[in-house]
């Protein structure tokens, strides 16, 4: 559990100068179903990548995908929109 | 120049070098943005003229205006300010410099164009610097003294100055208008630390749950505390430049006083007549016109009322449902703990512009220096002038 | 950036500008907006967001998602800030002060409480005035923040929770407000349709709005797997079905000129879309063909508009 911040030690003017520290919060705790990728499946398209809300589909070097699982939400949507099923969920 | 406070206001805005107004018509206060639109429009101001669509968008858009570093500007009254209301209390959570300009109208019912305080009264919670004025050429001042007090790094509070519409916005005063050379050295550009920059992005107007929100909150009380102080400074400073300071108030005839009669605006010019008439008479009357009134300057005015006897304030907005106007409620919480303290009696006047008159202010003075002799106050709060009510002592 | 389109999902910048880590709902199209606009415009960019779902899950204070400048003032006021952004970032610039020489684009991301109906007159204004701005409408069709209130935009017939089911309602009683043809009334460059299905379309619709002098104005379709009542997995699908069935047609209105975008040639039936939804579980056969009715006239008139059949018949 983080120590709250004093009033002084915060930004003045209700403003957050720390762009991104969303990233602190681990939302993978939220997830009932996991996607797992075969990548023998994959065909790069990169869709996955575009849908995911969270953007927790990552884009290898390769050209292949690999999920964040310390944000995905778990929705299902990089598997709904798999063309090639390579990505299934899993509890 | 001869100018009305109206047009005083324009000249001073002109002068401070704005980037962008925003414009929406209100009795009293239109001439302000009519005569910006012709400096603009001469080439004299280079701003970015807004005629937006409401007064709500004009505070908005002002906000976010300042929220990327420019020096902005917007003049309202009456139910363009009450409209505003909800985005008064973000103009100044979020810190940023903003000087507004108000020709104090009546609120709605009944429709009035004409004087009072009650549309800045009905807002005054909302964490904004207000200074009342009482002359054409104060508030020519005290407008360029507002945005160098709002811009000042300890402070970022935004800062409305007021003055009494039709009674000071209409009528015409011999002016010095500031040369604007002068005025831009007196309001250097200063970097802000937290604006919107992509080289520096930061999240403005976050969102805080209760472990936060009261935070953000006190962040706002602990600058108000040192806006009298800097006020001062200001004054001082522009007193240098400019020759002309006013400080927080105004006294008339107030160290031997045992009668203070206290009021803002254009009606404490009337009532130095009125002293001097009741001190013919005999009464110790004096005058005091706050000029800061928030954030109350605590220490200087219970220093300055509890040298008198009786305490005469002179509200002219009106309170719904409470014990008397907010003048009389501040000064009352200024004595609370105090076990010697002077009398006080509240009269509201002038609402819906009625005129207050030096036989007005002399009756007011009569009627509490008679309660000071009965050393009783009957009726704290007077309801002074409206046909059909009688008070009398 | 270049000034040409994008032609493929390669094609997209890959710089993420919005974080992970937000509190939008599994399944939220508008972290799939937010996401693709912020790599569409890159950097350079101040986005203006009124109180609703995105604004509030991404800003929870010490939380924030946000990697570029963005600024959330109120509800209804979105486009006069907007407008004020624009006009400070104008005389600044002019005056030497700040942003000489640098491209800023002011992007609005609204929903469409905050847009169709309190957020309206502000809109119109800004666009009237004509500030070089592009505003973002993400529809999901209701006040989704507060848990699922009707707005303009809700479609005829569905359930929220004040047009509720019951003996004397059916849901929504009146028709979806156009804003699209509202904003488009005001003569401004660019009006545009889009829909997150249709991700390539949507860049690119941006990208031109941006890169367009004036006001822009897009509407996009998010449709909303707690407000819609439909599995997360499908908001994507969900939105394609909208375009495939016809209710929602994919164009843009660009100096005037009508154009629709993503041409459908074999229309399914709006059934396909409804009966996915449970915010339209209690449709009736009859209400159905009421609807179905509603998008054959919309489709004929667009059809019209453009010269040929660009959004084709019903197929089975």
């Amino acid at each position: 559990m983080t120590e709250l911040k004093k009033w002084y030690e915060m930004p003045i003017g209700c403003t957050n100068t720390e762009p991104g520290s969303s990233l602190k919060n681990l939302t993978g705790g939220w997830r009932t179903f996991t996607p797992i990728v075969d990548k023998s499946k994959c065909t790069k398209c990169h869709l996955c990548w575009v849908f995911c809300p969270e953007g927790a589909v990552e884009l290898e070097e390769d050209g292949f995908v690999k999920i964040n699982y310390s944000y995905c939400k778990g929705c299902g949507i990089c598997a709904n929109e798999c063309y090639p099923k390579a990505i299934t969920m899993k509890r | 120049m001869f100018l009305s406070t109206n047009y005083a206001v324009a000249y001073a805005v002109k002068s401070c070098d704005v980037d962008v107004v925003t414009a929406y018509p209100i009795t009293p206060q239109t001439t302000v943005v009519e005569k910006i639109s012709e400096f603009v429009a001469d080439g004299e101001l280079d701003a970015e003229f807004i005629p937006i669509e409401s007064e709500h968008s004009a505070l908005s858009a002002v906000i976010g205006a300042s929220a990327v570093g420019a020096r902005v500007f917007t003049a309202t009254a009456s139910q363009g300010l009450a409209l505003m209301h909800e985005i008064l209390f973000i103009a100044s959570t979020m810190r940023l410099p903003v000087v507004m300009s108000i020709a104090n109208r009546s609120l709605n019912m009944p429709l009035n164009i004409h004087c009072d305080y009650q549309d800045m009264m009905a807002s005054r919670d909302c964490g904004w610097v207000q200074i009342y004025v009482s002359s054409a050429q104060e508030a020519h001042d005290t407008v360029i003294q507002a945005y160098r007090l709002a811009e000042r790094s300890e402070i970022l509070v935004p800062v409305c100055v007021c003055y009494d519409g039709f009674v000071l916005s209409h009528t015409y005063e011999p002016v010095e208008v500031r040369e604007r050379n002068e005025v831009l050295k007196f309001l250097p550009r200063v970097e802000r630390p937290n604006v919107l920059d992509p080289r520096k992005p930061i999240t403005m107007g976050v969102m805080a749950l209760p472990d936060y929100a009261y935070e953000f909150k006190y962040q706002l009380v602990d600058a108000l505390t040192r806006v009298p102080r800097a006020l001062e400074e200001v004054d001082k400073e522009y007193e240098r430049t400019f020759g002309v300071g006013y400080g927080l108030y105004e006294e008339y005839k107030a160290e031997d006083a045992e009668v203070l009669l206290i009021t803002m605006g254009a009606i404490a010019s009337t009532a130095k007549i009125a002293i001097d008439e009741v001190r013919k008479a005999g009464i110790k009357a004096g005058l005091f016109r706050p000029r800061l009134y928030r954030p109350i300057p605590a220490e200087l005015w219970r220093e300055k009322f509890e040298r008198a006897k009786m305490l005469a304030i002179v509200d002219r907005t009106i309170s719904f449902g409470a014990i008397g106007g907010p003048l009389f409620t501040d000064i009352a919480s200024l004595f609370a703990n105090e076990a010697e303290r002077p009398l006080m009696m509240n009269f509201i006047v002038g609402l819906g512009g009625r005129d207050v008159t030096v036989k007005d202010l002399v009756e007011i003075v009569r009627t509490s220096h008679k309660a000071l002799e009965k050393g009783r106050v009957e009726r704290p709060c007077v309801y002074y002038g409206v046909r059909g009510v009688e008070y009398g002592e | 950036m270049e000034s040409s389109a994008f032609k493929s999902i390669k094609d997209l910048p890959k710089v993420e500008y919005f974080s992970a880590g937000h509190r939008l709902c599994q399944g939220c199209p508008e972290g799939i907006i937010a996401r693709l606009v912020t790599k569409v415009l890159g950097p350079n960019v101040i986005v203006v967001s009124p109180t609703g779902c995105l604004e509030v899950s991404t800003s929870v204070y010490p939380e924030t998602a946000w990697k570029v400048p963005w600024i959330h003032v109120a509800f209804e006021n979105a486009a006069a800030v907007a407008s004020g952004v624009e006009a400070g970032i104008r005389a600044l610039r002019r005056k030497g002060i700040k942003f000489v020489g640098e491209k800023v684009h002011v992007v609005v991301l609204a929903g469409d409480g905050g847009t169709a109906d309190i957020g309206l007159q502000a809109l119109s204004g800004a666009l009237e005035r004509g500030h070089d701005f592009v505003y973002i409408c993400m529809d999901n069709e209701a006040y989704m923040n507060t848990g699922i209130q009707r707005s303009g935009t809700t479609p005829f017939k569905a359930w929220t929770t004040t047009t509720p089911v019951g003996a004397k309602w059916r849901g929504k009683l009146q028709l979806k407000k156009d804003v699209v043809s509202i904003a488009a009334a005001h003569r401004i460059p660019y009006v545009a349709v889009a829909s997150i299905s249709h991700p390539l379309d949507f860049a690119n619709k941006v990208k031109k709005a941006a890169e367009m002098e004036g006001p822009a104005y897009i509407h996009v379709l998010a449709p909303c797997p707690t407000g819609w009542r439909f599995d997360p997995s499908k908001t994507v699908e969900v939105a394609r079905l909208g375009v495939l069935t016809g209710m929602w047609i994919l164009y843009e209105v660009e100096v005037g000129k009508f154009r629709v975008t993503v041409p459908v040639p074999r229309r399914r039936p709006v059934r396909d879309y409804l009966r996915i939804q449970g915010r339209f579980s209690h449709l009736t056969d009859e209400e159905i063909a009421e609807i179905q009715k509603y998008v054959d006239e919309e489709v004929e008139r667009v059809n019209k508009v453009v010269g040929y059949e660009a959004i084709g018949p019903l197929t089975k």
